[in-house]
């Protein structure tokens, strides 16, 4: 999925605002010279087959528009989407149509159920609107209650739900799509700390085993680098950063990425496997996951100078020292210098 | 005094002589076009009457207990019936109703399409509403006059006078109803790649329906209002009963047939209100219509 410098200007003149822009203007003065509003500037982005790409942004930063021009909720003022080899913004009425029933599935922050159908009829919903048979629709609609953990509320309605249910709903509502891609917009932001992280947990183990390209909005950094494979970082509709959790958090791009970065904890935040040294590979008396925090081996170096890190088949890849997990735990102290 | 700057006598002559000149060459086209009120209007009212007084006042009990799931309406249906019919109103009361029924159902085969296109269009919204507001506020006479010249005295233009009459509220309801849809829902419709009618009978009107039954409830209520002035120009019932209590100073006569048309509002009113109300509980919308 790529987009490709992607513009948006909100407004009724927005060639205008538009050729401004191109001629290098920025955007405080398009919005005093012409009275448009920018709302996503110039955004390059691409994100892979079968990763978690998170925007993450304040509000008013435009990632809301941005994950709408990937099933063409909105359509940009310039640049161009390539999902899958087409070219979204190409599409007639009805090839964009079978574009949504087939390859693109959306979660949203308001869950947008339908009130007045049952869990299962709003599940079912996509399915139905795709033209699925009836039995067929019904049948995959309870596997997936089933596998979110709803089960027994088939009969329910959105409103007796609580909100972490009905975004399991929401969920299972996209899941039951089996599309490629999925979209999430704030999926989890309306949700209760601790219901949000069930949540993400539940997302991370449900993504072991489908293997989907999520596309996932949020203004929660923390959010961002517990279920990213990758960030960026969209500030004013301009893309600030992109990269790992861990390439943010050890080079932030600027005072504004910086900011993020300082509230987080590195020690549950950074995987041994970006720090460890690829080239020790002598035995060691402990071993842990490359996905591992540093939060989970601290204990370890208690008895052990060196552990052995292995990759998720149980393979040796590589060994991490004290130092370099204190290394990498004081790492924004260089920022400070 | 205002001065006479041009002579109007003109204008109102055209008025006068276009309308004669429309009666007199498609008085006859008119007259076909309403056909099928008639026959609904005839019918509806054959079909009343033939029914055994105690079967219609069970089948209204019987609406009444599925919609409240409460004893209270059922009784007070009941005894206010039997009340009518004790009076000698029955027959009357059943002529007022097929008039409404009938109404009511002709208003909604208009109101309902013109309510939902007016909410997809901006432009039609805008011609639209000057339209309604006039439908709303003319005084009935102003029309009832023309239609009576059409069609001459009877029930037909009764129909036609209580339709433009009950209208307005239901299509601009239906309207509001559509158009209050919440945004999130229609928006994640549209991201699962809804057609426009699969959106609009998926979604829009299923959500729109506890308004759209609010206009219902209002366009029988506006139809039991026209009766009496209806009647005037050839609708019997209950109305004509309430005009001619007044015209021979009967005031009995004028009071029992007025409380008549009373019973059958609250019984329209209370049937309506609360078949929306319970819809409106099933989608767990928030706030109470009153």
């Amino acid at each position: 999925m790529d987009l490709r410098r992607v513009t948006k200007i909100f407004g009724d003149r927005s060639d205008m605002a538009l050729a401004m822009l191109n001629s290098g203007a920025s955007k405080m003065e398009v919005q005093q010279k012409t009275g448009q509003v920018v709302g996503l500037n110039d955004v390059s982005l691409s994100v892979e087959r079968g990763e978690i790409f998170v925007v993450m942004g304040l509000s008013g930063s435009g990632k809301s528009t941005l994950i709408r021009h990937v099933n063409r909720l909105i359509d940009p003022t310039s640049g161009e989407v390539l999902v899958n080899g087409h070219d979204v913004l190409k599409m007639s009425l009805d090839e964009l149509r079978a574009y949504r029933r087939s390859e693109v599935a959306m979660v949203f922050q308001n869950f947008g159920l339908l009130p007045h159908r049952t869990v299962i009829d709003n599940v079912a919903y996509g399915l139905e609107v795709r033209g699925a048979e009836k039995g067929e629709r019904l049948e995959t609609a309870a596997r997936w209650i089933e596998t979110v953990g709803l089960g027994g509320y088939e009969k329910s309605r959105p409103h007796e739900l609580s909100g972490g249910q009905q975004q399991r709903v929401g969920l299972a509502r996209a899941l039951a799509m089996d599309t490629g891609i999925l979209l999430m917009d704030e999926a989890f932001s309306a949700l209760d700390p601790l219901i949000r992280s069930g949540m993400q947990e539940q997302l991370l183990d449900l993504q072991n085993k489908l293997h989907k390209t999520i596309f996932f909005i949020t203004h929660d950094f923390n959010e961002a680098i517990k279920i990213g494979d990758r960030i960026a970082v969209l500030n004013d509709g301009e893309l600030v950063q992109t990269g790992t959790p861990e390439d943010i958090i050890f080079n932030p791009a600027d005072s504004y990425v910086s900011d993020f970065v300082r509230d987080v904890n590195r020690a549950r935040v950074i995987r041994v496997g970006a720090i460890m040294d690829r080239n020790q590979l002598a035995p060691c008396q402990a071993e842990v996951q490359e996905n591992s925090s540093c939060e989970d081996v601290l204990p370890l170096f208690a008895r052990h100078d060196w552990i052995g890190v292995v990759n998720d088949k149980g393979k040796r890849v590589g060994s991490v020292s004290a130092k370099q997990v204190i290394g990498a735990l004081g790492a924004h102290h260089k920022l400070l210098d | 005094m205002f001065p006479e700057i041009i002579d109007t006598r003109p204008l109102r002559r055209m008025v006068d002589d276009g309308l004669e000149w429309m009666v007199r060459h498609w008085g006859d086209g008119f007259e076909a076009g309403a056909y099928p009120l008639r026959v609904l209007l005839n019918s509806t009212e054959r079909f009343l009457l033939d029914l055994p007084w105690w079967l219609i006042i069970l089948l209204l009990a019987g609406t009444a207990f599925a919609a409240t799931r409460r004893w209270v309406l059922p009784a007070i249906i009941v005894v206010s019936l039997l009340g009518l019919g004790l009076m000698e109103l029955w027959e009357d009361a059943i002529k007022t109703m097929a008039l409404m029924i009938s109404a009511t159902l002709t208003t909604m085969v208009f109101a309902l399409p013109l309510g939902v296109a007016m909410a997809r269009s901006a432009v039609l919204r805008r011609l639209l509403r000057p339209v309604l507001d006039l439908m709303q506020t003319l005084p009935s006479f102003v029309y009832l006059i023309p239609v009576v010249m059409i069609f001459g005295p009877g029930k037909v233009p009764a129909l036609i006078a209580t339709i433009i009459y009950a209208a307005p509220p239901l299509i601009r309801l239906t309207d509001l109803g559509i158009r209050l849809v919440p945004p999130d829902v229609m928006e994640a419709a549209q991201a699962f790649g809804v057609t426009p009618r699969q959106k609009l009978f998926g979604v829009q009107i299923p959500l729109a329906l506890p308004t759209i039954l609010a206009g219902v409830n209002q366009a029988t209520m506006m139809a039991l209002a026209m009766v009496v002035i209806a009647s005037m120009i050839g609708a019997g019932g209950l109305g004509y009963q309430v005009l001619q209590g007044i015209g021979r100073l009967e005031v009995s006569r004028g009071l029992f047939a007025g409380l008549g048309i009373v019973v059958l509002a609250i019984i329209f009113d209370r049937i309506t209100q609360s078949f929306g109300q319970r819809l409106q509980e099933r989608i767990g919308l928030a706030g109470e219509r009153s």
